[in-house]
């Protein structure tokens, strides 16, 4: 291992690492001063969360967090704010449940439309603070907020009057979703290669199609000119301009595309266990996406790593009950550590750069023109 | 030089200031004596040290040695803060004001009048009003920064500092952004406070301007002083001599001559700049294949305009541009580079670079729609790789490999990667900004001769420098632009540096052909 | 029109104000009477209006102090919600009034951690206030757990809400004065009675805690405008290079500024609870945010954000309301608006497409008025938001935010 690439390893490592010790460590004073056992609660969090029904738990639940909180990442790496996650994932999500029962396919292509028009609906209600910030300027995080609310009212409006379930009058919600559009479960594929699951923990198919959608926003940013474009942007504005990036487009394409994820993140819940969008829906995923995506650094692999210690925290803490032990403690972690996280990301990022620029140019032998002072330019921009 | 009958109080003397920062000695030496109640001209190039120099005046940073003495007395300058409590004021060539605020508010800002529950606009508008009357500065003080031109806001600097009584005002480069009238009015306002005993240090290039209003001037070049002159007693052509320094060495006659197809052309091309005036007016040049058209000029005088319009970086008001015939005026930037100009830009970190990013992606930049980078969408990385690992050995970029991020790289190599990078894409016309500032003299040669071997093999290039040395070892045509003007155009073969200096700061009127 | 248009600008931002109210208050009167809805401006209507606004006008100005001192701070639902945790555990220990101070010490916490976050370690502000808004409510529920569960007189403590506070926040009425404007209020005559509504909204039937919050914005305008402190923090949000050469102390004014910003967001939170005498979670319900845009829409003047928050409550409060006239009667308002802007655009020779644009929409929603019945709650929960977003695009002209405002900022930067 080159000496190069243990120093890479090293500064991407100690970060998350600096955080994860601070937030366990605030975690284990806050149970302490309220009279509980910090051991306790982990050993009751560990064994609750190691049985296979939690583990299917978990990834059924992981794997539409992590879509979101890709289509969230996408937009923090060109330093676009979609707060509106929310309002696209409900209106892709209402969407989609209304639609999926007014025609019918065979059952691959049914799932495919279905997931179509939810990530049109996403990309679509995202084109909107999109275009008022190249046309108008107007700060995307305003207008995302308040398209939630609209978003939201317009939901409740058009579930009562237009995608009712007519034969549930005491309840607002859609009809359900078609079987021929619901994802399928893949506990036979693991049977056949030997994983015996019980027979009430489903491992949905959702879990393969979030892996594709992950390592297909790799390629896109990483391997293709678009995502160039969009990393370049997001790290040094100046120099994406003077390379010929057309940055409204790129605005507006990045922030449909994360409008996009997030409303396919809603057919992760509505095409397995949730088949209708009524009141129980899981409406928070995407708040949760944004935390998520800032952990994993907006990488799809950190991201898919958070996602998954995210849900297992959440999990996890179900198993504290029993102990007598408040399950909240479960949200003073997650929150501290997103907190640290956040801050120990800035810290280490801005130290890594200073340190390789004080590196360099003191390995000048000597500037030409004299009197010049060189210049350290301040790093800018958020985490990349 | 001139002794006067009897001696002078000197408002600030410097001596053997010497000022180091990792790399460079930016002042080596310098000497400044200022007479009170005079005006002080200091002048010099870019790069001479005026700057480093006017930051230990008002205490932004201390010396490494030399001493300085006001009124007599010693003094260490720890803070600005320490400065403006000894009576010293700067006023800054980029303003230092909040827009949003009104001019009162800018001025008082930190010594407020009134009490510390309560801030009195009376008190504010009264003193402005009456420091704008004695010192000839009369300024609205309800107005907001934004509505004001560029003239009342350098009254409203200078009231800044007299507002906390300062008795030494430094201004630096104050002329370069106002026109001829403001010139004028600013030149009554000095005199105006040089009668009520202030003493005035002004920075500048523009000999004619010096000239006409300084009483003392000094001369800066690479960080020494080399020259302490009385107006009457010196011309403009000789103040340009001491700025520039000896002759330098003429550059070797190239045996080729450039072919007669002109590759880009700039027609009366004219861009708006703040306020009234047009940061590039109605400038015209061409350059062919195979020719170097080098551009001297002291920075600020619409170079980086003149770039920034070619790269499509910036709007026209009127003229056009067009490459090998064809207009490029409706073509974006990205069309441009693809198109085949190469640029180089001034500030490498800034616009040229992500430093953070590996050197293959930085390669990448500027032509990450082109082969062999990319095809139909899709980046090559392994193309990426190689073409980085040969710029590397083509122009001796010293780094240990292509995955290092570009921060690694000393301003050297980084600029040689640019250069490399540029010239790999097989451009038909290379603007180049600046392109050996702050690297090693070693990289400098380097870079150099790759420009000369591209122009031997029919590139066209129009070359920005502040580097006089440079422009007259490289250029085939020289152009002196000053105030958003091409106002000389000379043969880098035969002309003076003296005269050169004296077309960049307007001393002397060049000519320019039709 | 144009001559109009100028004057009405050169006014001082108080006396716009009271133009503009006049006006509005002028063409509502006219709106009730054709609709026949008289509730459009009773004195209830209006009292419940100002009520509700309270909360967003401490957290919008909680927004301001923070965004004029160059901070952006989306984290004041965050700092709402501590504030309303806070304000319910000293509330139901020791009274009303300790509610307000608890309040405001709970979204103080949040403050200094944005403060923290942003100026000494120079995370981006608006991850910073993600991440606030994200740890608030966790916490909130932990404490609860901890703190409220069985707790209260008749253990009516949980982890989604507090035990009550000992006893209601007192409410004043200016005697005489309240009655005798009410009896006009009641009459309804034309412009008159509405007018009286307005005036007994301010003394009639208030709480202390909606008193205190509507005097901040006296106090704003005064500090931020009248006091050294105020212009020293107004100057590190426009240029802080620029006030930190004249000596002031950039990283230090941030932190107070953001220690008041959530100080005044946890005020907000405050009222919400004295107002329920009771913590419940979720009780916020977005109100940081509707106090973000209500900022932007007053474009960073006292006034303005006021009269955004009171947008905002009429919105909310009305959903409330009886009955759907005097809902249907402000689609007719709007309608009328839309049109006098159209008006206004077309002889102030304006953009013909925005007048354009403005006449259809008051022609759509005319007849919407005139075809409808009942209109439906969720469009009226959405108006405000629409409104706000409509004004925020158009007017992104005139908007004057701020000029450093979001960027971070280190010491010695040059620009």
């Amino acid at each position: 291992m080159t000496h190069a690439t243990v120093l890479k390893i090293r500064s991407a490592l100690l970060a998350p690492a600096i955080a994860i010790v601070v937030s366990v460590v605030v975690s284990a004073f806050a149970l302490q001063v309220s009279g509980h056992s910090s051991v306790a609660a982990l050993r009751a969090m560990f064994n609750y969360v190691t049985t296979t029904d939690s583990l299917v738990s978990i990834l059924n639940r992981a794997a539409p967090l992590y879509v979101v909180s890709l289509g969230v990442a996408i937009g923090f790496k060109m330093n676009l704010f979609n707060i509106g996650a929310d309002g696209q994932y409900r209106l892709a999500a209402l969407m989609a449940a209304g639609a999926s029962s007014t025609f019918s396919l065979p059952r691959p292509f049914h799932i495919l439309a279905v997931m179509l028009i939810a990530t049109a609906v996403g990309a679509a209600w995202a084109a909107i603070p999109g275009v008022l910030k190249v046309t108008r300027n107007v700060n995307e995080v305003v207008s995302t907020i308040m398209l939630n609310f609209v978003a939201t009212g317009i939901s409740a409006y058009l579930l009562i009057n237009y995608m009712r379930n007519e034969s549930q009058p005491n309840v607002a919600e859609t009809k359900s979703v078609p079987k021929s559009a619901r994802l399928p479960s893949l506990n036979g594929l693991l049977e056949d290669i030997g994983i015996h699951l019980p027979r009430l923990a489903v491992l949905n198919s959702f879990l393969p199609i979030a892996i594709v959608v992950g390592i297909l926003f790799y390629i896109l940013v990483w391997r293709t000119r678009f995502g160039f474009d969009l990393r370049v942007t997001g790290t040094n504005p100046a120099a994406a301009k003077t390379s010929g990036v057309n940055a409204k487009a790129m605005i507006v394409k990045t922030i449909m595309i994360s409008g996009g994820l997030a409303g396919l993140a809603a057919t992760g819940f509505l095409l397995t266990d949730f088949t209708k969008y009524n009141e129980t829906f899981p409406l928070g995923l995407p708040f949760t996406g944004i935390a998520v995506a800032l952990l994993g650094r907006n990488h799809p692999g950190g991201i898919a790593v958070a996602a998954f210690a995210w849900m297992s925290v959440e999990t996890a803490s179900r198993g504290l009950l029993d102990e007598k032990i408040p399950p909240e403690i479960s949200k003073i972690l997650l929150g501290t550590l997103l907190i640290s996280s956040v801050i120990s990301f800035e810290v280490v990022r801005r130290r890594t750069l200073t340190q390789a620029i004080r590196q360099a140019a003191s390995a000048t032998p000597g500037a030409h023109s004299g009197g010049l002072p060189p210049t350290e330019p301040t790093p800018a921009g958020a985490t990349a | 030089m001139t002794e006067t009958a009897a001696p002078q109080v000197l408002a600030i003397e410097l001596r053997g200031i010497v000022k180091r920062f990792p790399g460079v000695v930016a002042n080596d030496g310098v000497n400044l004596r200022v007479r009170s109640g005079s005006v002080h001209a200091i002048v010099g190039e870019n790069g001479a040290g005026k700057s480093t120099l006017m930051k230990t005046l008002y205490g932004a940073h201390r010396p490494d040695e030399g001493e300085i003495m006001l009124a007599g007395e010693h003094v260490t300058l720890k803070s600005p803060r320490e400065a403006i409590a000894r009576g010293i004021g700067m006023v800054f060539q980029h303003f230092m004001l909040a827009d949003n605020l009104t001019v009162w508010e800018n001025v008082v800002l930190g010594d407020e009048p009134g009490s510390r529950t309560h801030l009195s606009h009376k008190m504010a508008r009264d003193a402005i009003v009456e420091l704008g009357t004695r010192y000839g500065l009369r300024v609205n003080p309800d107005s907001y920064v934004s509505d004001l031109g560029v003239g009342d806001k350098q009254r409203v600097e200078i009231l800044k500092v007299l507002f906390r009584g300062a008795r030494i005002i430094i201004l630096d480069e104050p002329t370069a952004v106002l026109v001829p009238q403001e010139v004028q009015a600013l030149f009554t306002s000095l005199r105006s406070l040089t009668a009520e005993g202030v003493t005035v240090i002004f920075i500048s290039h523009k000999l004619d301007e010096v000239l006409s209003v300084a009483d003392d001037i000094t001369v800066i070049r690479a960080g020494r002083t080399v020259g302490e002159v009385a107006p009457a007693d010196v011309t403009a052509h000789d103040l340009a001599e001491m700025m520039v320094g000896r002759e330098l060495p003429r550059p070797v006659p190239r045996t080729d001559a450039p072919s007669e197809k002109v590759e880009i052309q700039l027609d009366r091309v004219t861009v708006a700049g703040l306020g009234d005036r047009d940061a590039l007016h109605e400038v015209s040049l061409s350059v062919r294949l195979g020719e170097v058209v080098g551009i001297a000029g002291v920075e600020g005088n619409g170079q980086s305009e003149l770039l920034d319009a070619i790269m499509g970086l910036r709007h026209l008001k009127s003229g056009s541009i067009s490459v090998a015939g064809h207009s490029i005026d409706a073509l974006s930037t990205r069309d441009r580079r693809e198109s085949g100009i190469g640029y180089i830009p001034e500030d490498r970190q800034k616009d040229g670079l992500c430093l953070a990013a590996p050197l293959w992606e930085n390669v990448m930049l500027g032509h990450q729609g082109s082969r062999p980078f990319s095809l139909r969408g899709w980046i090559n990385r392994l193309a990426a790789k190689k073409a980085t690992r040969e710029i590397i050995a083509a122009y001796d970029v010293r780094t240990p490999s292509a995955e290092v991020a570009a921060a690694a790289l000393s301003g050297g190599n980084q600029q040689k990667l640019i250069v490399g990078r540029e010239m790999t894409a097989d451009p038909s016309v290379l603007i180049a900004a600046h392109p050996t500032r702050g690297i090693d003299v070693g990289a400098q040669a380097a870079i150099w001769d790759h420009i000369r071997a591209a122009r031997t093999k029919g590139l066209a290039v129009l070359l920005v420098s502040a580097d006089l040395e440079e422009l007259l070892a490289l250029s085939d045509t020289l152009l002196v632009m000053l105030r958003g003007e091409v106002v000389a155009q000379v043969d880098p073969h035969t002309v003076t540096t003296a005269d050169l200096g004296a077309y960049m700061t307007g001393a002397r009127k060049g000519t320019v052909p039709a | 029109m144009n001559n109009l248009s100028a004057r009405f600008f050169a006014l001082s931002p108080v006396k716009r104000a009271l133009v503009a109210t006049g006006l509005g208050l002028l063409a509502l009167a006219i709106t009730r009477v054709i609709a026949g809805a008289d509730d459009l401006t009773s004195g209830n209507t209006l009292i419940a209006t100002i009520a509700a606004a309270a909360p967003i006008i401490a957290v919008a100005l909680g927004g301001l102090y923070s965004e004029r001192s160059g901070v952006a701070n989306i984290g004041l639902e965050g700092m709402m919600v501590l504030g309303t945790w806070f304000a319910a555990f000293a509330g139901w220990h020791w009274g009303p009034w300790a509610a307000l101070v608890g309040g405001a010490f709970g979204g103080l916490l949040g403050g200094l951690l944005h403060a923290l976050a942003t100026v000494t370690f120079g995370v981006d502000q608006i991850i910073s206030g993600v991440a606030i808004n994200f740890i608030a409510p966790g916490v909130a529920r932990f404490l609860s757990s901890e703190l409220f569960v069985g707790k209260g007189a008749n253990g009516e403590g949980t982890i989604s809400g507090s035990p009550n506070i000992k006893h209601a926040m007192g409410r004043f009425k200016v005697p005489g004065l309240a009655g005798w404007l009410k009896t006009i209020d009641n009459k309804r005559w034309f412009f008159i009675s509405d007018l009286a509504a307005v005036l007994r909204a301010f003394v009639d039937n208030m709480a202390w805690s909606t008193l205190i919050i509507l005097l901040l914005i006296p106090i704003s305008i005064y500090v931020l405008w009248r006091t050294p402190f105020g212009l020293r923090l107004r100057s590190i949000g426009e240029k802080p290079s620029a006030a930190e050469s004249l000596g002031v102390a950039v990283y230090r004014m941030k932190y107070i500024s953001l220690a008041i910003s959530g100080s005044l967001a946890g005020l907000g939170g405050a009222w919400l609870v004295v107002n329920v005498r009771q913590y419940n979670e979720g009780q916020t319900a977005g109100r940081g945010f509707l106090g973000l845009a209500a900022l932007i829409f007053g474009n960073w003047q006292p006034i303005g954000v006021a009269l955004g928050a009171l947008l905002f409550s009429y919105g909310l409060s009305l959903q409330e309301t009886i009955g759907s006239k005097p809902i249907k009667a402000l689609y007719l308002f709007i309608a009328g608006a839309f049109l006098a802007l159209c008006l206004f655009m077309v002889f102030g020779r304006r953009s013909k497409r925005a007048a354009l644009g403005l006449a259809i929409s008051a022609a759509g929603l005319f007849t919407f008025y005139v075809n409808t019945e009942k209109v439906a709650s969720q469009i009226v929960y959405v108006t405000p938001y629409v409104i706000v977003l409509i004004v925020i695009t158009f007017a992104s002209k005139h908007s004057r935010p701020p000029a450093a405002v979001g960027v971070p900022w280190r010491r010695g930067q040059s620009t």
